[in-house]
């Protein structure tokens, strides 16, 4: 696979595609099967009220013009989407053998610190995965989506094997205790080798280049094993195309020697997460603990 | 692979342990925003101010390491006050780099206006602050005439520390198109100019606004900059309370001191507000990235 780690110029859509196109037919000529692109590749991050000028549409001519460049391969590509009922995304999209196969719209909007991203699009709502022509599934995602621990949980329980983060992640914390010399490096590495070996999945992060305004970004693209190990790392900094391989037998043997989603129990959590969000909602404050709790512990008496 | 945090015993300055930089991530990082900055405006050279300090030294070095020294012009703007010093160390740091420099002696601007009767009376206790103010704005204009004729953009050499107490004069020396160092502590810069090879001496001797003999910058601030500098990165980047910074062993009176001077100098980090009364206002609710499509001035 390719984790293709450009540095978009902001607003600058044409001139953006005209990258991916280049970068795909390199993609190509390497015997690559699946490329992947940054968050917001096509149109650059920081972009306020330029947001509105670079959405495109699903059945944009330009996103057809990537899909035409997919045949015999997958591309997962980044840009502002408008809705029918022009709401804005930050979306991701599947494209192969020409066509748009799977789009995800960034569910989690960080809005805090130096980020503003509530302020000028709306959430998506969906996490699923997607099957694709490498013949297993993935769950495509988008930056902030994988600082939320439900991100990886519903995307494997709903059958991913490769889960895949687009991300535009600001560096910052420049301390010299750092690993990487980067305190977010650091934090995306930690997250990154956590999620393979918990959803005993691949996890390929890309993460863009380059500067918008005050914001570098700093790359370091990977790819993770199931096992927890890394597979790949490019450089910090420095825009390219890199190529990865992912052994897939070598998923098929971790997730029989650690069968860790086969005991996911998704009924507990979801009884849990009902009950949660009720109390939190201030349902049960007056009445005291629900019926069905007591009704678990009579059943745990022999 | 990036040192260990504890404090250094063999530096010529002292560089508080949490406040040490992996220093070739951070060239890698300001080379970039350099680069970015000329690219997205459409230039190719830049300009800036250099006093014979080690912040415009430090940001020379920069810009060379990132354009090129050829594409960067030194200004050198004393007043006739100003140090012999502070100029030979700016001549040995655009002689060093090899970067293009000029001499404008700022003394008859200032004069002119002082000395003609057209400065209004004042205070005399504050003569020398008012002068040294007309310095820095009189250093900005050259600066920006400069930016015309050598077509490259201004560089902005004001660090985190002096930004954050407002230890700057309003549109004079924090006026920049761009920063590279703004968001690096003193001790930092000079970790990143011992890093660089800024001259030794530039290194070591005592950091000076020289707006008047025998001014320092640590005699004004009353504070070294390594107990100031590690202040401001408790209180701003690690969000710790007055109670709990006074706890870590700061002096409350420091303290105290410290939180006034950043809360009377918030303005100086702001673009003035505009009286809010059409449907969409520039800074308020109109707002665009200062480098979009068609904003190149080529």
């Amino acid at each position: 696979m390719g984790l293709v780690q450009l540095a978009p110029r902001l607003g600058v859509v044409e001139e953006n595609l005209e990258r991916h196109l280049e970068a795909l037919a390199e993609a190509r000529s390497r015997r690559v099967e699946l490329a992947v692109f940054p968050e917001l590749g096509l149109t650059g991050y920081l972009l306020q009220d330029l947001n509105a000028d670079v959405a495109m549409r699903l059945d944009d001519r330009r996103l057809q013009r990537l899909a035409d460049a997919t045949r015999d391969l997958s591309a997962v590509v980044s840009f502002v989407e408008e809705s029918e009922d022009h709401q804005l995304y930050i979306s991701a999209a599947l494209l192969e053998d020409g066509e748009l196969r799977h789009v995800h719209r960034k569910v989690f909007l960080p809005n805090y610190g130096l980020f503003d991203e509530r302020r000028f699009f709306a959430a998506g709502t969906l996490m699923r995965s997607t099957p694709s022509r490498l013949g297993v599934r993935l769950g495509i995602c988008v930056c902030e989506d994988f600082w939320h621990m439900p991100t990886p949980l519903l995307l494997a329980l709903d059958g991913a094997q490769i889960l895949v983060n687009v991300s535009s992640s600001p560096g910052r914390d420049l301390a010299s205790i750092n690993e990487s010399g980067l305190g977010t490096a650091d934090s995306w590495r930690g997250i990154n080798r956590t999620y393979a070996q918990l959803t005993t999945s691949f996890v390929i992060f890309v993460n863009r280049v380059g500067v918008d305004e005050s914001i570098t970004f700093w790359g370091g693209s990977e790819v993770v094993a199931p096992d927890g190990t890394t597979v790949f790392q490019a450089p910090l900094h420095a825009e390219g195309v890199f190529v990865a391989e992912l052994d897939l037998a070598a998923l098929r043997r971790e997730r029989i020697a650690m069968p860790l989603l086969r005991d996911e129990r998704p009924e507990v959590v979801l009884r849990q997460l009902e009950r949660i969000v009720r109390r939190r909602a201030g349902e049960h404050e007056a009445g005291g603990e629900p019926r069905d709790e007591s009704d678990d512990e009579a059943e745990a008496v022999p | 692979m990036s040192a260990p945090a504890r404090p250094r015993a063999d530096l010529p300055y002292e560089l508080p342990a949490e406040l040490q930089i992996d220093t070739d991530v951070a060239r890698t990082i300001t080379a970039g925003f350099i680069r970015s900055q000329l690219e997205q405006a459409g230039f190719e050279r830049a300009v800036l101010g250099l006093s014979g300090g080690i912040d415009s030294a430090l940001v020379a070095h920069l810009v060379a390491e990132a354009i090129g020294a050829e594409r960067l012009l030194c200004v050198l703007m004393p007043y006739r006050t100003s140090s012999a010093e502070s100029r030979s160390h700016a001549e040995e740091v655009a002689g060093r780099l090899e970067a293009p420099s000029r001499l404008v002696d700022i003394s008859p601007i200032v004069d002119g206006y002082f000395d003609s009767g057209s400065a209004p009376e004042g205070e005399p206790r504050a003569e020398a602050l008012r002068r040294g103010n007309f310095m820095a704005r009189a250093r900005m204009e050259v600066l920006y005439d400069h930016s015309v004729t050598w077509r490259g953009l201004v560089v902005g050499t004001s660090n985190k520390t002096e930004t954050l107490i407002g230890y700057t004069t309003l549109w004079g020396d924090s006026a920049s198109a761009f920063n590279p160092i703004g968001d690096l502590y003193k001790s930092q810069v000079r970790q990143l100019a011992e890093a660089m090879g800024v001259p030794d001496a530039i290194l070591r001797k005592q950091p000076s606004a020289d707006l008047w003999p025998g001014q320092t910058d640590e005699a004004e601030v009353g504070s070294s900059y390594a107990e100031l500098d590690r202040l401001l990165y408790w209180m701003v980047d690690r969000r710790r309370t007055e109670d709990e910074l006074v706890e870590m062993g700061f002096e409350r009176a420091f303290v105290d001191r410290v939180v006034k001077l950043v809360a009377t100098s918030e303005f100086k980090r702001q673009m003035p507000p505009v009286a809010k009364l059409g449907p969409r206002t520039a800074g308020v609710d109109y707002l665009y990235p200062r480098r979009r499509p068609g904003s190149t001035r080529r």
